[in-house]
């Protein structure tokens, strides 16, 4: 899949921000006024700033309002809702902590649970894709969740819950690379299965359509070699997860902080780039790319 | 209405033979041309005179090389376009409604003016079924004609989709494959008709018509007695030549 | 459930016209509805009723809109500014254009019109331009049919009056094995297309001989791979088993062909070879039924196939006895030929088994009565479904003619030509040789020609030779270098005008021909010869006319071009003086017209050559006061009669009693009536005259009625091509038109008036193995599809294909680059492997590689820059013998340019940045193209 910027900062950003905003809701850590408002504003900027970064890969934003209107079917409007509830109910309870000194816990929770919610149903938006099947597994779901949490958990300044949900996030982040490894060669789908001529014998694509490109090759055959993979991951998961761990173990310190926050973005960032770059889409069998 | 109807009344939808189709583009351009003039925006070229240039299209034909266990290679040409899927993934995870399935003919369509462009529909077809349109920023795909099928301004036999009005070796059909004694549903079960990707669970409507047996003419052995010699030597020839003309 | 759907218009309107014109996307002339909106083209599909396609349309046709609105088209007359080849011009008006021309031809016509050649490339008005040449006076006039399919025309004509696409077509109805031999993809597709549907619909079998399994191949049931060049062998073989098993249809060989003919056995005379005839000039046969020598055409008589006449002292034999002699040698059998041709014996027999079989095991009777020339009345038509297809794969090689034959006897000793389920001829074939002109060089200064150019000669006396024995036209056509080159060979008029050989030309006039790329051999040579300057600083060749509607890479080479139209802007007819449109069962023409007229300042050429007719006051192009005759090409449409009764359209003639069909007076509202009809006429054959035509009383008399000839004519198919003993019979020493000595040994090996394989010349050759070809896409012509915005993208560039062989062999990989070289050339050029494929062939698609700056697109076009042509290899001479003579890259007897002769070697390169050779850009008279195409018509 072409790894478009645009995707790739908004799952980031916004999974970093809701997972905030679910700690937020929670209550932890329990702040009230103006050190209340400034974790609002972090959480707010990363969630919203993500969603409308989202809108840059739209064709047609001003008509997006019309995507609430299939949450029976589609995760991607079950998304919208979630996230625009998530956002006004934990913004009414964010003005009772920071104004009235209040803390409004059911609608915090409630908030929680669709910042959460948000968060899933954007990880289902790409984990219903049958025709992607790295990403067709339960695991695609846990890795943005646990992702979400312990970005949130860092954010939040939870140092102990942070480092659990790091290494947790880390685990499960190999293992969907793991598992997402073998996803495309056991979903079943080859270029015999595509074509339906395997019983004559080994099928090869030969001449494409056209010799030019076009939407769909530029869409969702995106080639990365494997090495390059490899050491990206590497990258990937040592920023994401590791020297965050290692940076939360040191005795405290604002800039090791800070550092460490920078490293599990930057990391995720990284992760999110080859969550597309190395997913595979079916059609590419057709021509006789992957 | 993104969620799919439980049935449709019709399943209209193309069979397409490849033991006839021969690799032209007809079908390719001709739908082009019918769909750039007609239904929804134009289909638009990038770069079309440049260096690199692209466009959309809802109809391309692939070629593969099957090479067999034993014997020589053999090539196929393949046409593809919207499959008209019974459980179409497209329409399900369409946000706003644009993608739907008509429960009149369970032909799979954009609504353009409801499309945001956010492609999900062609990430979730395993055909490569859809294509965005780079000019309009809608996602463009087959229509199966909609605009000619029932167009009353057209003569009733011209009322088929464009690229099978138009396909030279007539390796295109079209019909209800939904009714299983249409001709076109026939020739599904006589030639032994195949969904394309069948473990993707889309329960593609369109139809492939396998290439028959190539390269099956039987070893001389079996066809001997036709080319059983009349004589050995020229001389030998020329007696059989004056008894057989003498019998006829 | 009810769903809530968005209402959507069902019926939206279509078009507020729809306007039936034919289409000019190739050649293979089919009928188009063109859809207008607000007065412009918004869509174009196939006409349902046309006799060619039935309603349906390639890939080209239904890119018209774009072609017909591509950047490319020239906007009005250009001058040439800078030297040949930049491309640097300055528009004028058309009066200036006229004037220039006159300027340069009028001297030419007044002193010596030889120094005008006029070539027309993908031309459908032959019989017009050709009128236009004549009228001027120069010899020097052909189409492209030299470089393209003269050896599969001229075999068939010379052998059984006919040959494929325009001349015939398999009985689509009935044949049950189809075979197909070397055919470009883009050639009668559209009927070849639907006839194969057809066949596949009815489960018939269907047989490729092909190097290449594309296209039509890759649909064939079965494929033969053969080696290039070698189909003629492979031919032969299977005529020998056929006969060796008697599986011949002895009753139609007697009957129909000169199998029967006795020929002359007197080693001593000079008529030896030749056919026994009586005083009036007919064959003789033996009748079974006397045993008497007898004219072959008498009523009752019965010819004998066996039987031989004794006549003072020497032994006159029949043509079968000789066919006997020659085929059944073991020279030919299965095992002898395998190796060369690259198909196992056992196959070569499996396939002439299945010949046989279907031929003879799944005849049938067609419950047609009809009576033959011999006023023999039968009840029944016999049918043999075997049929075949043959092009451009087999003839473009130097033995190209005699494999054309062999495939023609093939059929004809099958007994399937002219029968139910075999090849049947479209009207107005079958035809003779006899029956078409000769050629004619007779040049008068200020005079018309004495005659038509082209024709068939049918002996040494015909050549075009000059009082010296020189080469009365540019080309050599017609000499003995070439002795039937029916078509010309345009292949060589620049070559020789550039070389003065046999002479120097003032003006070269050309139409629709891409001769500075992709339609010449020897691309960068021809390009060089077209600027090449003399010791007095002018060009070799003075001046340069063409004619295009679109900036090809000829037009740079011009010093004036003449602006043509797009073809829905123009008048054309498909002509039966031509090459029409008819189908086996009608006789049928068709029209074009301005559907839109031109937004530009163009005209289409025909009406350019009225005009210029005009004003240089060629007879025939101007009244008796002296002003011009034909307003426009319409205006000659309508007027022009060839013959009484005879013009260039055959439907909606003014009869006695109104508007008829075939003869006729001129009926001013003919062009009218034609629109009316959609674009077309047809006229079917009645049932009973449409099989068996050489020989149908009620065909030939049908035929007489329409004015496709003058007199019934029936003839005998040709086994034996008498023509062709009599250029051996000059070469053994005979008669007063002598060959050059150095041509003696040639003519004698290869004039073998039986069909006969011969391995074409390969000295010079050494260490260039691999064979290379070329083929057209279905979905581009020529040069023309990159122009066009939506085609181009099917094919932008085009890899050099590589069976996975010579892929291993090399180290290659798809997308790798490899060197190709020949004796020639060099290029180097992308590769792509492919396995269904001959392992000692590669190939490419034809005319996908432009030169940069050329037909309006940008200078790093795919087509430029990874795109290439084969054509760089090629020369359009042999590699030199050391004999000081220019050897032709060409059929010995009909010239035609043997493209597919090449052989090359193969390394792998480095990826350069763009293919090689590279030409600098052309300054392109009509700038580039948009960046985006969002195109839609009215509302």
């Amino acid at each position: 899949m072409h790894p478009a910027p645009s995707v790739i900062f908004f799952s980031t950003f916004s999974g970093l921000g809701f997972g905030l905003l679910f700690w937020l809701g929670l209550g932890i850590p329990g702040v009230t006024g103006f050190s209340a408002f400034a974790f609002f504003t972090i959480a707010y900027l990363l969630a919203v700033g993500g969603l409308i970064s989202s809108t840059f890969h739209l064709g047609h934003p001003e008509r997006a309002l019309k995507a609430f209107t299939q949450w029976r079917s589609s995760w991607l409007s079950r998304e919208g809702w979630c996230a625009v509830l998530a956002l006004v109910i934990l913004a009414v309870y964010g003005i009772g902590l920071v104004f009235f000194d209040s803390r409004w816990t059911v609608l915090g929770l409630i908030g929680a649970l669709f910042a959460l919610g948000t968060v899933f149903t954007t990880s289902m938006i790409y984990a219903q894709l049958k025709t992607v099947p790295r990403w067709n597994m339960p695991l695609t779901p846990a890795n943005f969740l646990s992702l979400s949490i312990a970005g949130g958990a860092l954010l939040a300044g939870q140092v102990t819950w942070a480092i659990g949900l790091l290494i947790v996030s880390g685990i499960i982040q190999a293992a969907t690379w793991v598992m997402g490894d073998k996803a495309f060669g056991n979903s079943g789908s080859d270029l015999a299965s595509a074509t339906q001529l395997g019983h004559i014998g080994t099928p090869r694509a030969f001449e494409p359509p056209h010799t030019g490109t076009n939407y769909l090759l530029r869409e969702f055959v995106h080639v990365i070699g494997r090495k390059h993979a490899q050491k990206l991951r590497l990258i990937a998961i040592s920023l994401m997860a590791v020297l965050p761990v290692v940076l939360l173990l040191l005795p405290f310190n604002h800039l090791l902080a800070v550092v460490a926050v920078l490293a599990h973005v930057a990391g995720v960032l990284a992760a999110r780039w080859l969550f597309f770059a190395e997913a595979e889409h079916v059609v590419g069998l057709y021509y006789g790319k992957r | 209405m993104t969620t799919l109807p439980q049935q449709t009344d019709k399943k209209l939808g193309l069979v397409i033979d490849l033991d006839t189709c021969v690799g032209c583009h007809a079908c390719v351009i001709s739908c082009k041309g019918w769909n750039t003039e007609n239904y929804g925006a134009p289909l638009s070229d990038q770069d079309p005179y440049g260096a690199d240039p692209s466009g959309t299209f809802l109809n391309r034909v692939h070629s593969y090389e099957i090479q067999p266990a034993e014997g020589h290679a053999q090539l196929i040409h393949f046409p593809k376009s919207c499959l008209h899927c019974e459980d179409a993934p497209c329409v399900t995870v369409c946000p706003t409604g644009a993608s739907y399935k008509r429960v009149e003919d369970g032909i799979v369509l954009v609504n353009e003016s409801d499309c945001i462009g956010c492609g999900l529909c062609a990430w979730a077809c395993p055909y490569g079924a859809r294509e965005m349109d780079q000019e309009e920023k809608v996602m463009k795909k087959c229509t199966l004609c909609v605009d000619r099928i029932y167009n009353e301004n057209l003569p009733e036999v011209d009322r088929v989709p464009s690229c099978v009005r138009t396909c030279p070796a007539g390796a295109r059909h079209f019909g209800d494959l939904g009714d299983p004694d249409s001709t076109v549903s026939q020739l599904v079960a006589e030639r032994g008709g195949v969904d394309l990707m069948p473990e993707q669970g889309t329960k593609p409507v369109n139809k492939y018509l396998p290439p028959r047996p190539k390269d099956a003419l039987p070893e001389f052995d079996v066809l001997a007695p036709f080319l059983e010699p009349v004589a050995q030597e020229p001389k030998g020839f020329l007696g059989w030549l004056d008894k057989t003309l003498e019998k006829l | 459930m009810t769903q809530k759907q968005p209402v959507i218009d069902l019926s939206p309107h279509v078009s507020d016209e729809v306007r039936k014109t034919t289409c000019y996307m190739c050649a293979c002339r089919c009928g188009i509805n063109v859809h207008m909106k607000d007065g412009k083209v918004a869509y174009i599909e196939g006409n349902r009723d046309h006799p060619v396609n039935q309603g349906v349309l390639c890939a080209k046709g239904s890119a018209g809109i774009m072609q017909h609105n591509a950047p490319s088209r020239l906007k009005s007359p250009l001058k040439r500014v800078g030297p040949r080849g930049s491309g640097e011009f300055e528009e004028i008006s058309w009066d200036e254009a006229y004037q220039i021309a006159a300027d340069w031809l009028e001297p030419i016509r007044k002193d010596n019109p030889e120094k005008l050649a006029f070539f027309t490339g993908r031309d459908q008005s032959q019989s017009f331009t050709s009128l236009w040449a004549q009228a001027f006076g120069t010899p020097n006039y052909a189409a492209h049919g030299g470089f393209c399919s003269v050896n599969m025309a001229a075999a068939g004509i010379y052998t059984m009056g006919g040959a494929f696409w325009e001349f015939g077509q398999p009985d689509w109805d009935h044949t049950k094995l189809f075979m197909l031999f070397g055919v470009a993809e883009d050639h009668d597709s559209n009927p070849i297309k639907m006839g194969l549907g057809k066949i596949k619909k009815r489960g018939a079998r269907v047989i490729g001989v092909n190097p290449i399994r594309t296209g039509y191949n890759a649909v064939a049931d079965d494929w033969v791979g053969i080696t290039p060049g070698t189909d003629g062998l492979f031919i032969l073989s299977m005529i020998h088993c056929l006969m060796k098993a008697g599986k011949i249809d002895l009753n139609y060989l007697a009957q129909y062909t000169d199998a029967p003919v006795l020929v002359n056995g007197d080693e001593k005379s000079p008529e030896f070879g030749l056919f026994l005839r009586d005083e009036n000039g007919k064959e003789l046969v033996i009748d079974r039924t006397t045993g008497k020598l007898t004219p072959f055409d008498q009523p009752g008589v019965k010819p004998d196939l066996a039987a031989t006449h004794r006549a003072k002292g020497v032994t006159h034999r029949p043509v079968f006895h000789q066919m006997a002699d020659q085929y059944l040698s073991d020279d030919y059998t299965p095992e002898a030929v395998a190796d060369r041709v690259g198909i196992p014996a056992g196959r070569i027999r499996a396939f002439a088994a299945e010949l046989a079989r279907v031929a003879f095991e799944d005849a049938f009777e067609l419950d047609h009565e009809w009576t033959d020339f011999r006023g023999e009345k039968h009840r029944t038509m016999t049918g043999r479904p075997v049929s075949f297809h043959a092009m451009r794969g087999i003839s473009a090689h130097a033995n190209g003619f005699q494999t054309c034959r062999a495939l023609h006897v093939l059929q004809i000793i099958l007994g399937t030509v002219e029968v139910p389920g075999g090849f049947r001829f479209k009207p107005p074939y079958p035809k003779p040789a006899k029956a078409h002109p000769k050629p004619h060089v007779g040049m008068t200064p200020g005079a018309p020609l004495n005659g038509p150019h082209l024709g068939f000669v049918h002996g040494p006396e015909d050549l075009a030779l000059k009082p010296d024995g020189t080469a009365a036209r540019i080309d050599k056509a017609f000499t003995w270098d070439n002795p039937m080159s029916s078509h010309g060979l345009m292949h060589m008029v620049i070559s020789n005008a550039h070389a003065g050989d046999p002479y120097k030309i003032d003006t070269l006039f050309m139409y629709m021909a891409n001769m500075s790329w992709n339609s010449s051999m020897n691309t960068g040579g021809v390009m060089e010869m077209l600027t090449d300057k003399d010791e007095n600083g002018g060009y070799v060749i003075p001046h340069i006319i063409y004619s295009d509607a679109y900036s090809s890479e000829m037009v740079a080479y011009a010093d004036l071009i003449l602006p043509d139209t797009t073809y829905l802007e123009r008048h054309d007819c498909i002509s039966l003086l031509d090459r029409p449109i008819c189908e086996a069962d009608a006789a049928a023409d068709a029209i074009r017209w301005p559907v839109v007229e031109p937004d530009r300042n163009v005209k289409g050429f025909q009406s350019a050559l009225c005009d210029l007719g005009a004003k240089l006051g060629l007879p025939g192009f101007v009244n008796d006061d002296g002003s011009q005759k034909y307003a426009d090409y319409a205006d000659y449409i309508t007027n022009h009669e060839r013959r009484p009764g005879i013009g260039p359209l055959a439907g909606w003639r003014m009869g006695e009693n109104g508007l008829q069909s075939g003869r006729g007076g001129v009926n001013e509202s003919q062009i009218e009536n034609y629109i009316e009809n959609g674009g077309f006429f047809v006229e079917h054959i009645p049932e009973g005259a449409n099989y068996y035509k050489p020989w149908n009383r009620a065909y030939q008399d049908w035929a007489v009625g329409m004015g496709l000839f003058d007199a019934p004519q029936p003839y005998l198919f040709n086994l034996y091509v008498e023509p062709m003993r009599k250029f051996q019979l000059a070469a053994e020493g005979h008669g007063d038109v002598q060959p050059p000595d150095h041509l003696r040994e040639r003519i004698k090996h290869t004039m073998s008036p039986l069909p006969i394989w011969y391995e074409t010349d390969q000295q010079g050759n050494e260490g260039y193995t691999v064979n290379a070809l070329t083929q057209r896409p279905m979905a581009m012509y020529h040069s023309w599809g990159s122009q066009n915005a939506w085609l181009r993208q099917l094919h932008g560039h085009n890899p050099l294909y590589l069976p996975t062989k010579l892929m291993r062999q090399h180290d290659l990989s798809d997308g790798d680059w490899a060197r190709v070289s020949s004796p020639h050339g060099e290029i180097t050029v992308p590769v792509m492997e492919m396995a269904a494929l001959n392992d000692n062939t590669v190939w490419t698609w034809n005319a996908i590689g432009k030169r940069k700056g050329a037909w309006a697109l940008d200078k790093d076009a795919p087509e430029a820059t990874k795109g290439f042509l084969l054509n760089h290899l090629i020369h359009e001479l042999l590699p030199p013998k050391g004999d000081g003579m220019r050897w032709a890259n060409s059929d010995p007897i009909t010239g035609q340019a043997a493209w597919f002769d090449l052989k090359v070697r193969i390394e792998k390169a480095e990826a350069p940045k763009q293919s090689r050779p590279e030409y600098p850009p052309i300054n392109s008279p009509v700038g580039q193209g948009p960046d985006k195409l969002a195109w839609k018509v009215g509302k």
